[in-house]
């Protein structure tokens, strides 16, 4: 079927800014497909961000956008959606934005399980400000930081947002982008707070330091080592270290989510006052 | 309790803050605890579910703040309170207030500092803090009561400024008026004057978030609410997209200094006392002033012609005010619970024309009448 991105799309502000063959194009397409395929009306749906390039991404969709301070979107995000719980809030930042200086939010919200989805758009390594390692950057890849080599381990994003409290956790990546739209469409019908890990290409600022500077060679060394989770189940540790899994990689349907549990108490309250 | 017919409530300071920013409306309360306002927060999150509105202890300082100005966008009363390293820590994200025009109250209840200093003890030295804390160029609005039916009033009115200019209005108590308690007649809802922001009206899809052709504070239209418009912690034009343009961005911060200094009528507030024929002026502000006046109340008892102006919105800072207050006194006695801070305003609002006596004092314990009066003498 033919697809209309248009009533998503600010025209007006293309071209972007992103490097051609940048992944946050994957993404940000992804977000688009699903949000029709859902039917969300534009003005129903608010978008947050950070700083960095991925935090960019707001500012050419065509609905409520928020481009915030560098690693507090989600925090926005959280009051946005208190006050309006009848709509639908949804977070865009990068590996730094999101999990380094705004770790403490992200690990948080996912505790609260509140009903927003966070979009971690991980592309290993601080690509706007010029290349700095990022707490995704793998151990003895290269960054404008760590000429040497990253002398610190990263994060699984997955394992970090299982661990904290999400109801919804599932990772992508941007050599199939099929995957990411349908990865995100669940996360958004999800009730409660889902994440989504899209693994991701800067070739300008991992790539290029890290002997991948072509888009495709980056794309490629990602896609080679996603396998579903059924593989991963069946894999060895060793081979595992060369791996990483895709797919929903967490679901919890019967926490009670945060603004309900809100709701309820404000309801209760109500029906104490007029008894 | 009543008196004379009135409901008469015996509350602490932060208490006075919470129910006032009830009856002003408030709907969403974004905070993390911290000594010593903490109480505002546990009242909220009593108060608020009671009154269909939302409260949150957020993870940290910073969160709050984000919080808060999330849902002001979204068209929520927010208010956040914190004390001295909590203010450090929420003052990017209040300056991201400043920038996208997000209507909030920030009550910073201060405390010794800098950095943890003392907790649980009062001081005045988050004055400068307030009016310059955040980076960059932004006109501040912050009020600092003195007594508990003025922080009630007060409360109120940090929030119709707010909504009035669609700015963070800060709200300066310290440790001796949040935990001291004092008598407060909340007044009759409808007996004061509730302003909210001034609503665009147009057609949605031509919606522009920084409409200011026609006026200085934007028109607003909270998310959700038909249009799809964007905002942005950059330098903006009126579609709320970045702009770089430096003529664009000289007129806006034009704008915005002059939506505070251009209704200084509206926002503007001294108060005076024992001001007439006074030969010794005092100017003090917040909990301090208390002592002064006690102090001035002594030494005009003993035949002193001494008077007092004691600002209640510190920022702008009422320089007129203080010039036609100071600029035929004697003598000026400035006294402030830090090392000095408004003396510098002072000093320069009265053109260093006139002789100024300091009376400074940190470490914990309020600067008492005797401590004025005793500098009120010496230059008597
Ligand atoms: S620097 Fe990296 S993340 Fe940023 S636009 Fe270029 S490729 Fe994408």
């Amino acid at each position: 079927m033919a697809f209309d991105y248009m009533p998503y799309i600010r025209q007006e502000k293309m071209p972007h800014m992103w490097c051609p063959g940048c992944g946050i194009g994957t993404v940000m397409k992804s977000m688009i497909r699903s949000f029709s395929e859902l039917e969300w009306a534009p003005e129903d749906i608010a978008v947050v961000s950070g700083i960095g390039c991925t935090s960019r991404l707001p500012g050419y969709l065509n609905v409520n956008t928020l481009h915030t301070t560098h690693g507090r979107a989600i925090s926005f995000a959280t009051g946005i959606k208190m006050h309006r719980q009848d709509k639908h809030v949804v977070v865009i930042s990068g590996d730094g934005d999101g999990s380094a200086i705004g770790g403490n939010h992200l690990i948080h919200a996912a505790r609260r399980n509140i009903d927003i989805t966070v979009i971690i758009n991980n592309n290993n390594i601080y690509g706007m400000t010029g290349g700095q390692y990022s707490p995704t950057t793998p151990l003895g890849a290269k960054a404008a930081t760590a000429p040497y080599g990253n002398l610190e381990p990263s994060f699984d994003l997955v394992k970090l947002l299982t661990g904290a409290g999400a109801s919804f956790v599932a990772r992508g990546q941007v050599g199939n982008g099929k995957q990411v739209a349908q990865l995100l469409k669940k996360a958004f019908e999800h009730k409660g707070f889902s994440f989504v890990e899209i693994v991701s290409n800067c070739h300008t600022q991992f790539g290029r330091r890290n002997k991948m500077a072509d888009p495709m060679n980056m794309v490629n060394w990602i896609n080679d080592r996603a396998v579903s989770e059924r593989k991963w189940e069946k894999m060895s540790d060793d081979d595992r270290a060369k791996h990483f899994p895709v797919g929903v990689l967490h679901e919890d349907t019967e926490r009670p989510e945060y603004c309900d549990t809100y709701e309820k108490l404000i309801a209760k309250l109500a029906e104490q006052q007029s008894a | 309790m009543t008196d004379n017919g009135h409901n008469v409530k015996f509350w602490p300071g932060n208490i006075v803050v919470a129910e006032a920013a009830i009856a002003a409306g408030c709907n969403f309360f974004g905070g993390y605890p911290i000594t010593p306002s903490s109480e505002i927060a546990h009242h909220m999150s009593a108060l608020l579910p009671r009154h269909g509105g939302h409260f949150i202890q957020m993870e940290d300082e910073i969160g709050a703040m984000g919080s808060v100005i999330g849902a002001s966008l979204a068209g929520a009363k927010a208010l956040t309170a914190t004390s001295g390293p909590g203010m450090s820590l929420k003052l990017e994200n209040l300056g991201f207030g400043y920038m996208v025009e997000a209507p909030c109250v920030v009550v910073n209840v201060m405390r010794g500092g800098p950095s943890t200093g003392l907790p649980t003890h009062p001081a005045q030295a988050d004055l400068m803090q307030a009016r310059w804390g955040t980076h960059g160029d932004h006109p501040t609005i912050a009020i600092a009561p003195s007594f508990h039916q003025e922080i009630y009033m007060e409360t109120i009115r940090a929030f119709n400024l707010a909504e009035q200019f669609r700015m963070p209005v800060i709200l300066l108590l310290d440790e001796v008026l949040g935990h001291l308690s004092e008598g407060v007649i909340p007044p009759e809802p409808g007996s004061f004057e509730i302003i909210n922001r001034k609503m665009d009206t147009g057609d949605p899809k031509t919606f522009l978030p920084y409409n200011v052709e026609k006026e200085d504070v934007p028109p607003f239209r909270p998310y959700f609410d038909g249009a799809t418009w964007h905002t942005t912690g950059l330098n903006h034009d009126a579609t709320g997209f970045p702009t770089t343009n430096p003529e664009y961005i000289k007129s806006d911060m034009e704008r915005h200094i002059r939506k505070v200094l251009g209704n200084r009528d509206k926002i503007d507030k001294v108060e005076y006392y024992m001001a007439d024929d006074a030969e010794i002026g005092v100017i003090s502000f917040g909990s301090t002033a208390r002592a002064a006046m006690a102090a001035v109340k002594k030494a005009r008892e003993a035949g002193v012609k001494v008077g007092m102006l004691r600002p209640v919105t510190v920022w702008p800072f009422p320089k007129d005010q203080v010039y036609e207050f100071g600029r035929d006194k004697k003598y000026l006695v400035v006294p402030e619970f830090n090392m000095g801070q408004m003396v510098y305003e002072v000093e320069r609002a009265v053109h260093f024309d006139r002789p100024i006596k300091r009376v400074n004092k940190v470490g914990g314990v309020p600067i008492y009448p005797n401590e004025i009066l005793a500098a009120i003498e010496e230059v008597a």
